[in-house]
């Protein structure tokens, strides 16, 4: 089976998240790399491929994005993956969610995969929905914030975390799976499989060469307009509690907990 | 926009592929090293497993070709070298002994076989090396070693004693170098070869997360395919010190960063008469000189990666390097300390460990007033320490 992983390059963590007041769109200059909750869904088809009960015979990292977006794939590649599938035009800059979601579909759609990995949120626009755009343009069920994925006989089991507690769903190939970060601990990438990295192959395809139709991409073919902006409004003082006898402290914090129905 | 960590944006100088082992290394000794080390130090301990951890990520001996080695650029390893020693020296001298002593000493003088034999398990940490040159009474001067070696039959007999060997304890080979009728030689030695101890050497008070050994050779019998043959003087381990140096180069720039950015971050949250001991006028003296020190040393630890890598690095270049950032990182070590007040004395924050180590630091590979006359001896053309 083939596994495609849709990854994205995000400013890096250490950045300060601003959004451009020009263009309304997140500035993205700076220092960037691979999303985070990305490298989460490579070790999950890592998994599976070590796992042995299904057969992966292969791993392609998939990204849409502008030039520099080749250093994500790299990662990905350096992390597992063993190729790569980088969509770039700049008639796909400024593409909301929906038309990102729509162009990767098309890009996927010629790899035909079984199962479609990704994280379950970028760290730079954090819609959470990218999963459920791309299955739905692929007509694959879409199952977000996974926790926990099992091989089932001939399908998966999964865990979705869920507000409260796990939903359990049992989903049959192909899918589109988005992982959350608590479902494993990304391995290491070598070195060696880093300076290997630039050996694998890396297919960059433009708009038509996606058959992505650019009506529907791009600044004009999003529909998503920022109308306004504002900082996150200041976090409340917190309350400090001083510990100077331990049992009211604990009662303290408990009355503060039960007053809020956490506990 | 300046970043306090990268003031200079030094890492605009770097490859992507240089910047993801940064990034690679650095990962691993936040999530593996910090966390642990001061309790390690503590307890005068490193684990055992670190070797293999290091092994996996293919950090032992990456700079080397072939044989389980994943001949990564000089730049990189001195990188790699950085972001270990932000962790601790300890850890950054096992992999130095590891890499650039025994098995840079074997893959450059070894034979075919001594390469097949040794360097793919050090390569994974599955088995540790160790290097033996220094004695109780030659250090600087290594020439003045007594260890010896004669021949009995197709056997060699060694006989002496070596002291401060890194990695002694814990080895699965030493490379050991003793004299003989036909100068200078170079021996594998195997852990469980009869008449070889290497009792571990306590009471340190630096470098306490690595391990420390005397070697005892005590008429140990090698056969003869354990000598390398093609060292045949005094300059084949200084070739190997040559290249741990070069590592030192880097590693001391990152036990400085370590302490820099303690520093910084402790002056902001530190409140002293109402305000943040980052706004006072001393305290920015202190950070913007400390800065400086980190940046200036990383570019000079770049540069020198980068002649290395054109196949232009000379050793008195090493020698300054050395000299230079090793006694920054000191000075940035000991202003970060008084940074920190109190707390700065304390395993709590890396400031005061870091400082301890590079008192070890600035003395091992050649000590700062070695590299002061190499540096002279190449300026003037006058060997002052002969």
């Amino acid at each position: 089976m083939k596994i495609c992983v849709l990854v994205k390059e995000v400013p890096d963590a250490a950045v300060d998240k601003r959004i451009d007041p020009a263009t309304g769109r997140m500035d993205r200059s700076g220092e960037r790399n691979l999303n985070p909750y990305d490298t989460h869904a490579i070790e999950t088809a890592m998994q599976l491929r070590e796992g042995g009960q299904l057969e992966v015979d292969e791993i392609v990292a998939v990204t849409m994005g502008p030039e520099s977006a080749v250093r994500a794939l790299h990662k990905a590649v350096s992390l597992g993956a063993d190729r790569s599938v980088h969509v770039c035009d700049d008639a796909l800059a400024g593409s909301d969610v929906a038309a990102t979601g729509y162009a990767l579909a098309k890009a996927v759609e010629r790899e035909a995969p079984d199962l479609v990995l990704l994280g379950q949120q970028s760290d730079d626009g954090e819609c959470y929905t990218i999963g459920a755009v791309v299955a739905d343009h692929l007509k694959m069920p879409s199952l977000t914030q996974v926790v926990k994925l099992d091989v089932d006989g001939d399908a998966l089991r999964l865990e979705r975390q869920a507000e409260y507690g796990y939903d359990t769903v049992r989903v049959r190939l192909p899918a589109v799976i988005s992982v959350g970060d608590a479902i494993n601990e990304p391995r290491y990438p070598s070195l060696k499989a880093i300076m290997g990295a630039k050996k694998k192959p890396l297919e960059t395809l433009d708009a038509a060469g996606a058959g992505i139709d650019v009506a529907l991409v791009g600044a004009e073919g999003s529909r998503v307009a920022c109308g306004d902006f504002h900082d996150p409004p200041a976090k409340p003082a917190g309350q400090i509690i001083e510990d100077e006898n331990t049992d009211e402290t604990v009662a303290q914090i408990v009355a503060w907990l039960e007053e809020r129905k956490l506990i | 926009m300046t970043r306090p960590h990268d003031f200079l944006d030094i890492d605009f100088l770097l490859s992507d592929e240089e910047r993801e082992i940064r990034d690679m290394v650095r990962r691993f000794v936040a999530e593996q090293v910090t966390p642990y080390v001061g309790e390690w130090f503590e307890q005068a301990t490193i684990p055992r497993e670190l070797a293999p951890a290091l092994g996996a990520l293919g950090l032992l001996g990456m700079h080397l070709e072939g044989y389980g080695c994943a001949g990564a650029s000089a730049t990189a390893y001195g990188i790699t070298c950085m972001e270990l020693e932000a962790g601790d020296s300890g850890v950054r001298s096992l992999v130095s002994v590891q890499g650039s002593l025994a098995m840079f000493a074997i893959h450059r003088w070894g034979s075919e076989e001594q390469k097949q034999e040794w360097l793919p398990k050090l390569a994974t940490g599955e088995a540790i090396g160790c290097f033996g040159l220094t004695e109780p009474d030659a250090g600087s001067d290594p020439g003045a070693m007594r260890t010896h070696a004669r021949r009995d039959g197709e056997d060699w007999i060694l006989n002496g004693q070596k002291m401060w060997i890194t990695n002694g304890s814990v080895a699965d080979v030493a490379v050991v170098w003793a004299r003989t009728d036909e100068g200078i030689r170079g021996f594998l030695v195997p852990r469980d070869t009869k008449g070889f101890t290497a009792p571990e050497i306590h009471r340190k008070l630096s470098l306490r997360a690595s391990v420390t050994s005397e070697l005892v050779l005590d008429d140990v019998r090698l056969p003869a395919a354990a000598q390398l043959p093609l060292a045949t003087s005094l300059r084949a381990p200084l070739s190997c010190l040559n290249e741990a140096r070069y590592g030192i180069v880097w590693g001391a720039i990152g036990a400085a960063r370590a302490c820099f950015e303690a520093a910084l971050s402790y002056s902001q949250e530190r409140v002293a008469f109402g305000r943040p001991i980052a706004a006072t006028q001393l305290q920015q003296a202190k950070l913007a000189e400390m800065a400086t020190e980190v940046n200036r040393g990383l570019l000079l630890a770049l540069h020198l990666g980068r002649l290395k890598d054109a196949g232009r690095l000379e050793p008195e270049q090493v020698s300054m390097g050395k000299l230079a950032n090793v006694g920054a990182a000191l000075r940035v070590a000991r202003t970060a300390r008084q940074v920190l007040g109190a707390n700065g004395i304390t395993l709590e924050y890396p400031v005061i460990r870091h400082m301890n180590n590079l008192e070890s630091v600035i003395t091992y590979e050649g000590t700062a007033d070695v590299h002061a006359l190499v540096v002279g001896g190449a300026l003037t053309g006058i060997q002052a320490f002969r």
